[in-house]
C-alpha cells in the first residue's frame, strides 16, 4: 500500500465510521429484524422465524388468505400506488420543469423575479406545503372548490383529498407543484451550457423552433435530463410525508413507506414492518440498477 | 413584426402564470395566518379583520415553546452542516484527488446510502440512539441526519474537487506540503463556493426533517420546528387551529425563502454539480 | 465568612435537603390548550401540597402518534415518563407496561362508572384510573327542527328523513352547500368509533365478542353499514370520507349542517361567543338502529396510569389518585366541561348548573359501548385499522357491505392467528 493510498483511507475514515454507524448498522438490524417476530411490546422476546414474513402463510408476497390475488393485498396496493405516484408525478414534473426552464432561458424583462418566484415552492418544507394545500383543497372551506364553483367548472364541492377517485392524483398534483422548480433548475443549468452557435445557425436557416427543440436541444441535454429524472424517481419511490399529511393514508393512497411506518410504528409489528422495509429497499435498489442500465447513464467514471 | 409581438405577449403571459402558481399558495397561507375564529372558515384571500393573534399565541404558549424550538432547529441544522462539511471535505479529497483501488465501488456505495428509504432504518437507528445515550436530545438528531446530508455532500464536493487543476496540488507537493496542509491551504479556498451551496442544501434538509425528529425526541424543550408545527393544537382535543399552523408555517418558511433567494445562483451550481456533471 | 454568606449557605443547604426527599415526576396530561392549562394547575397544586417536583410532557396531538410514541418508550424501558394519559382503548394494548394501581386506590375505583373500571382492569389488575369520560352524541339544530316542524329523531331512518327534508329546504332557499348530516369517516380511529355505534345500534355486535370470537360478519352489521353508506352523497357530502372530528365541527359550527355526530367537546366550541350557531343547537343520544335497536354512543375518554419503568412509582400513583379524585374531577367539570367518571357528581348542583346537558345524558355516559380493545389487547390497533378500512371501502362505494365484512372476517382471523 502506497503512502497516497494510506492517506486516502485515513481521510475517508471519518466518513466511513459515520456512515457505518448511521446507515450500515441500522440497515443490518432492520434486515435481521425482518427474519424475526419482533414486536414493539418487547423486542427482546424476538424469535428467528426465517422467511415467514416474506413468503409464509401470512407473508408479504405469498399470502394464502389473499383470495383475490396479490395485487389486492395491502402490500400489493401500496406497491401499485407508489409506482403510479412515482411514474405520473415524475413524468409531469419533467414536462413542466422543461417548460419552465425553456421559459427562463428566454431573455425578457423581470426574468430574475420569475426565477426567484419559481424557487418558492421548493423552499417550503414538505410538512408545511402539505398542510397548506390540505387547507386550500378542503372540500367545504377550501379556496380551490370555491373558485371552481364560481367558474362553473364543477357543480358540487369535490373532496380532493378524500374521494378515492381523486386522492392519489391530488397528491401527484401537489408533488408536481413542489418539485417542478428542482427539475426546472437542473434543466435550465443544462440548457445554459449549450453552444449558442447552433441556435444562431438554425435561426438563420429558418428552422421551426419546435424542430430545433426536438433535433438539437433534446439530444444535447439527454444525459443531464436522465440523471435528473433518476434522482427524482428514486425520491418519489420513497414518498411518505406528503401522502401521510395530506390524505387519509388509506388503501387508495398509502405508499410503500407509509405501509412500513404503519406496520412498524402504529401497529408495533417490528418484524413484519422490517420485512416490508427490506423489500422496499430491494425494490428501490433494483429500480436504480434498471434505470441506470436503461438510461445508459454513467454515474461516475468507474461505474459503467 | 406582428408575430414577434404575439410571441412576446405569450412569453409574458406564461411568466406571469408561472409566478402566480408558484407564489399564490404561500400568500394564501399568510392570509390564513392573519384570520382568527370563525373568519377562518371564510375562503376569501383578504382577511376582513386581520390580526396578529396567531403569531402572538404561537410564541406565548407555554406547552409548546415555539421560540425554543426555532433555536433547537437552528442549532441542529448548523451542527449538521458543519459536521457534514468537515467529514465531506476530507472524504472528497480522498475520492477526488487520489486514485485507489475500489474508489468507484465505494463512491457508488455512498451514493446508495442517499437512496435509503428513511423508514428502512428507523428501528435500527432507534436502538443506536438509545445505545449512544442520545435519545430525547435535540442535538442527538445530528447523528441520524448525517444519513441524508453526508452522502450528498461527499458526492458534490468530490465532483468539484475533480474539476480543480492537477498542477495546483503538484506544486504544493513539490513545496513539501502534506495532504492535510494541501487540503487546508490549497483546496479549501477554492472550494468555498461549493461548500456554501452544499452547506445550504444540507441546512434545508436538516431544517425540514420530520420523521426522525418525531421519533427520537419526546421532550417539550428539545423539539425541532417541523415536529412543533405538527403538534400545534387548539383549544380542545379535536380542534385544528389552522390559523396558528399557518402562522408557524410562515415563520418557519420565510428564513428559508430568504436564504434560497439570496444564494440562488450558488444552489443551482451545487445541484447541477451533484446531478448533471457526475 | 460574614453573616450574609453564612445565611446564604444555610439556605442553600436546606434547599438541597428538601430536594433530596422530593421525587421528580414527569406527567403527560393533555396536549391541548385548555386541557393542558387545567391539568397544569391541578398538578402544580399537588406539587405544592406534597413537595414533589413535577415536569410536564406534551405528547403528539394525534392519538395514534401518541400511542406509537409511548410504545416506543416502553420498548426502550425508558423512565422518562412516570404518569401518562391513556386513551380508553389502550389499557389492553400496553398492559405489560403499566403498574397495578389496585394497592394505591384504597377502593376509590368503586365510585366511578363500573363499565370504565372494567375496561381499565386487565387480567385482574387495575391499570388506569379514569380522568374523564366521553361518548358519541347527536348534535342537532334546534332552530331548523322547529322551522321544518320535526322532532328530535330516535332512529337512523328518522334522522335521515329529517336531514333530507332540511337539506332540500335549505338548499332550495339558496344555501347551496347545506348538508343534512356530518360525521367522521376518514380512515382512522374516529371512523371505528362511529361504526361501532352503528353496529351496536342495530344489534350487530362489537366486531369481536368478549370471548374473543370474530363476530363482525353478520346480517345486522351488513344492514348497519349499508344504512351508513346510503347517507354518503345523499344527506352527507362525500367529503366526510376525509373528515375527522374537527372537520365535521367546522361544517356544523358554520351553520352548514343540520345534524352532526361528535364528542361532547364540540358543545362548548359551538356555543362559543363568535359561533354562528350559538344557542341554536341541542344534543341527544345517537339514534337507534330500528324499533328493536338501541341508543349507542362509543365509550371514549381518558385515564391516568403509571409506567412500570417509573423510578418513583409511589409519588406517581399518589398524583394519579389526586387528579382522579372527586374534588379535582368536580373542578374540571365546572371549569372545563370534562365529563366526570364519578357517578355521584352527576347529582352535584354546581356541576349541573355549569353543564345543564349532563343530566339528560347520564344514561348515555353510563351505558356507552366499548370498542373491543380489552379482549384484543396489543392487537387492537391492527383490528381497528382493518375495521375502519373495511368500513371506509363500503362508505366510499368501493365494496359492498357483504363482501367487505366477509373479507374483514378473514383479515381479523389472520390478525388473531395464535390468539389475541
Amino acid at each position: 500500500m502506497s503512502i497516497r493510498t494510506r492517506t486516502a483511507w485515513l481521510f475517508l475514515a471519518p466518513m466511513l465510521v459515520t456512515l457505518g454507524v448511521v446507515a450500515a448498522w441500522p440497515l443490518a438490524r432492520t434486515i435481521w429484524f425482518s427474519f424475526t417476530d419482533a414486536n414493539i411490546n418487547d423486542p427482546s422476546l424476538a424469535q428467528w422465524i426465517g422467511f415467514e414474513h416474506y413468503f409464509g402463510e401470512f407473508g408479504l408476497f405469498a399470502n394464502a388468505t389473499n383470495t383475490d390475488g396479490f395485487w389486492n393485498s395491502d402490500w400489493g396496493i401500496a406497491i401499485v400506488n407508489t409506482l403510479k405516484f412515482a411514474c405520473v408525478s415524475v413524468t409531469l414534473e419533467t414536462m413542466s420543469g422543461m417548460g419552465v426552464a425553456l421559459l427562463l432561458n428566454q431573455e425578457f424583462k423581470g426574468r430574475a423575479l420569475v426565477r426567484a418566484a419559481v424557487l418558492v415552492p421548493w423552499a417550503i418544507p414538505t410538512i408545511v406545503s402539505a398542510k397548506m394545500w390540505g387547507w386550500m383543497l378542503h372540500d367545504q372551506f377550501g379556496l380551490v372548490n370555491d373558485w371552481l364553483l364560481q367558474l362553473h367548472l364543477i357543480n358540487e364541492r369535490i373532496a380532493w383529498t378524500a374521494d378515492p377517485h381523486y386522492a392519489l392524483w391530488t397528491t401527484v398534483a401537489v408533488d408536481v407543484w413542489k418539485t417542478t422548480p428542482f427539475m426546472a433548475l437542473l434543466i435550465l443549468a443544462a440548457l445554459q451550457t449549450l453552444p449558442k452557435e447552433c441556435y444562431e445557425a438554425a435561426r438563420v436557416d429558418g428552422v421551426h423552433p419546435l424542430r430545433v427543440f426536438w433535433r438539437i436541444t433534446l439530444p444535447l441535454i439527454r444525459t443531464p435530463l436522465m440523471v435528473a429524472v433518476i434522482f427524482r424517481l428514486l425520491d418519489a419511490l420513497r414518498v411518505f410525508d406528503l401522502i401521510y399529511v395530506l390524505t387519509a393514508n388509506d388503501s387508495s393512497t398509502i405508499s410503500m413507506s407509509g405501509f412500513v411506518r404503519r406496520e412498524m410504528v402504529e401497529n408495533g409489528n417490528m418484524g413484519y414492518g422490517s420485512a416490508a422495509a427490506t423489500s422496499l429497499f430491494v425494490i428501490i435498489g433494483l429500480a436504480t440498477v434498471l434505470l441506470i442500465r436503461l438510461g445508459r447513464v454513467r454515474m461516475s467514471e468507474e461505474t459503467a | 413584426m406582428k408575430r414577434f409581438d404575439g410571441w412576446r405577449l405569450a412569453l409574458y403571459l406564461a411568466a406571469a402564470a408561472v409566478t402566480a402558481i408558484s407564489v399564490f399558495p404561500f400568500l394564501y397561507a399568510i392570509s390564513t395566518s392573519l384570520k382568527t375564529g370563525t373568519a377562518l372558515f371564510d375562503p376569501s384571500l383578504i382577511p376582513a379583520t386581520p390580526s396578529l393573534d396567531n403569531y402572538l399565541q404561537l410564541f406565548r404558549s407555554s406547552e409548546n415553546p415555539f421560540g425554543r424550538h426555532i433555536l433547537n432547529s437552528i442549532m441542529v441544522s448548523f451542527a449538521v452542516v458543519t459536521l457534514s462539511l468537515l467529514i465531506g471535505v476530507t472524504a472528497a479529497y480522498a475520492f477526488g484527488r487520489i486514485a485507489f483501488k475500489g474508489r468507484g465501488l465505494l463512491l457508488s456505495a455512498v451514493l446508495a446510502v442517499s437512496m435509503f428509504p428513511q423508514v428502512a432504518v428507523l428501528s435500527g437507528m432507534f436502538e443506536m440512539i438509545r445505545f449512544l445515550g442520545l435519545y430525547n436530545r435535540a442535538l442527538g438528531l445530528i447523528l441520524p441526519y448525517m444519513i441524508f446530508t453526508l452522502p450528498f455532500t461527499v458526492w458534490v464536493l468530490t465532483t468539484f474537487m475533480r474539476q480543480l487543476p492537477k498542477e495546483l496540488e503538484e506544486a504544493a507537493i513539490m513545496d513539501g506540503c502534506g495532504p492535510a496542509r494541501i487540503l487546508r491551504s490549497v483546496f479549501l479556498p477554492l472550494l468555498w463556493p461549493a461548500m456554501v451551496s452544499t452547506g445550504l442544501l444540507a441546512f434545508i434538509a436538516a431544517w425540514n426533517e420530520f420523521m426522525f425528529a418525531l421519533t427520537f425526541v419526546i421532550d417539550n424543550d428539545q423539539r425541532t420546528v417541523p415536529v412543533s408545527i405538527s403538534l400545534i393544537t387548539g383549544a380542545s382535543r379535536y380542534d385544528i387551529p389552522w390559523g396558528k399552523i399557518m402562522a408557524a408555517s410562515v415563520v418557519v418558511t420565510i428564513p428559508l425563502i430568504v436564504l434560497v433567494l439570496v444564494f440562488q445562483r450558488k444552489i443551482v451550481s451545487g445541484l447541477t454539480a451533484g446531478a448533471v456533471k457526475g | 465568612m460574614n453573616v450574609k454568606s453564612a445565611v446564604v449557605a444555610v439556605a442553600l443547604l436546606s434547599m438541597f435537603g428538601t430536594i433530596a426527599h422530593a421525587a421528580t415526576v414527569t406527567v403527560s396530561c393533555g396536549a391541548q390548550g385548555q386541557e393542558f392549562e387545567i391539568c397544569k394547575q391541578d398538578v402544580d397544586a399537588w406539587a405544592k401540597k406534597t413537595g414533589h417536583i413535577v415536569r410536564l410532557y406534551t405528547p403528539p396531538a394525534s392519538t395514534t402518534d401518541m400511542l406509537a410514541q409511548f410504545r416506543q418508550m416502553f420498548a426502550a424501558k425508558s423512565s422518562d415518563l412516570d404518569v401518562l394519559l391513556v386513551d380508553v382503548i389502550w389499557p389492553g394494548i400496553i398492559k405489560d407496561h403499566l403498574t397495578d394501581l389496585g394497592k394505591y386506590s384504597k377502593g376509590a375505583e368503586k365510585e366511578h362508572f363500573p363499565a370504565i373500571i372494567a375496561n381499565n382492569t386487565v387480567d385482574g389488575k387495575l391499570l388506569a384510573m379514569p380522568l374523564y369520560t366521553d361518548a358519541g352524541l347527536l348534535y342537532y339544530r334546534k332552530d331548523l327542527l322547529d322551522k321544518y316542524k320535526l322532532k328530535v329523531p330516535a332512529t337512523w331512518d328518522e334522522m335521515a328523513a329529517a336531514a333530507r327534508k332540511i337539506q332540500d329546504g335549505e338548499r332550495g332557499a339558496g344555501s347551496k352547500d347545506f348538508q343534512g348530516f356530518v360525521f367522521q369517516a376518514k380512515a382512522y380511529e374516529g371512523l371505528s368509533c362511529d361504526a361501532v355505534e352503528w353496529l351496536a345500534s342495530f344489534g350487530g355486535g362489537s366486531i369481536v365478542d368478549p370471548g374473543g370470537k370474530v363476530t363482525v360478519n353478520n346480517p345486522k352489521a351488513v344492514l348497519a353499514l349499508n344504512t351508513a353508506a346510503s347517507w354518503i352523497g345523499s344527506i352527507a357530502p362525500s367529503g366526510v370520507l376525509n373528515y375527522g372530528e374537527d372537520e365535521a365541527r367546522g361544517v356544523f359550527q358554520s351553520g352548514k349542517a343540520a345534524f352532526m355526530r361528535n364528542w361532547p367537546y364540540a358543545w362548548s366550541l359551538a356555543q362559543g361567543a363568535d359561533s354562528p350557531v350559538r344557542n341554536k343547537i341541542g344534543v341527544a343520544p345517537l339514534p337507534r338502529g330500528g324499533a328493536d335497536g338501541r341508543h349507542a354512543g362509543t365509550l371514549g375518554g381518558w385515564q391516568l396510569a403509571v409506567s412500570k419503568y417509573s423510578k418513583n412509582p409511589d409519588a406517581a400513583a399518589d398524583l394519579v389518585m389526586y387528579l382522579t379524585s372527586k374534588e379535582v374531577q368536580k373542578k374540571r367539570a365546572i371549569v372545563g366541561s370534562f365529563k366526570p367518571t364519578i357517578v355521584s357528581l352527576y347529582q352535584d348542583k354546581e356541576v349541573m348548573a355549569a353543564n345543564p346537558f349532563f343530566a339528560s345524558l347520564l344514561d348515555v355516559f353510563a351505558n356507552s359501548v366499548p370498542r373491543p380493545s380489552t379482549v384484543t389487547g396489543p392487537k387492537y390497533p391492527a383490528v381497528s385499522e382493518a375495521f375502519w378500512n373495511a368500513t371506509h371501502d363500503v362508505l366510499a362505494g368501493k365494496a359492498t357491505a357483504e363482501d367487505a365484512l366477509k373479507r374483514l372476517e378473514g383479515r381479523l382471523n389472520q390478525i388473531k392467528r395464535g390468539g389475541w
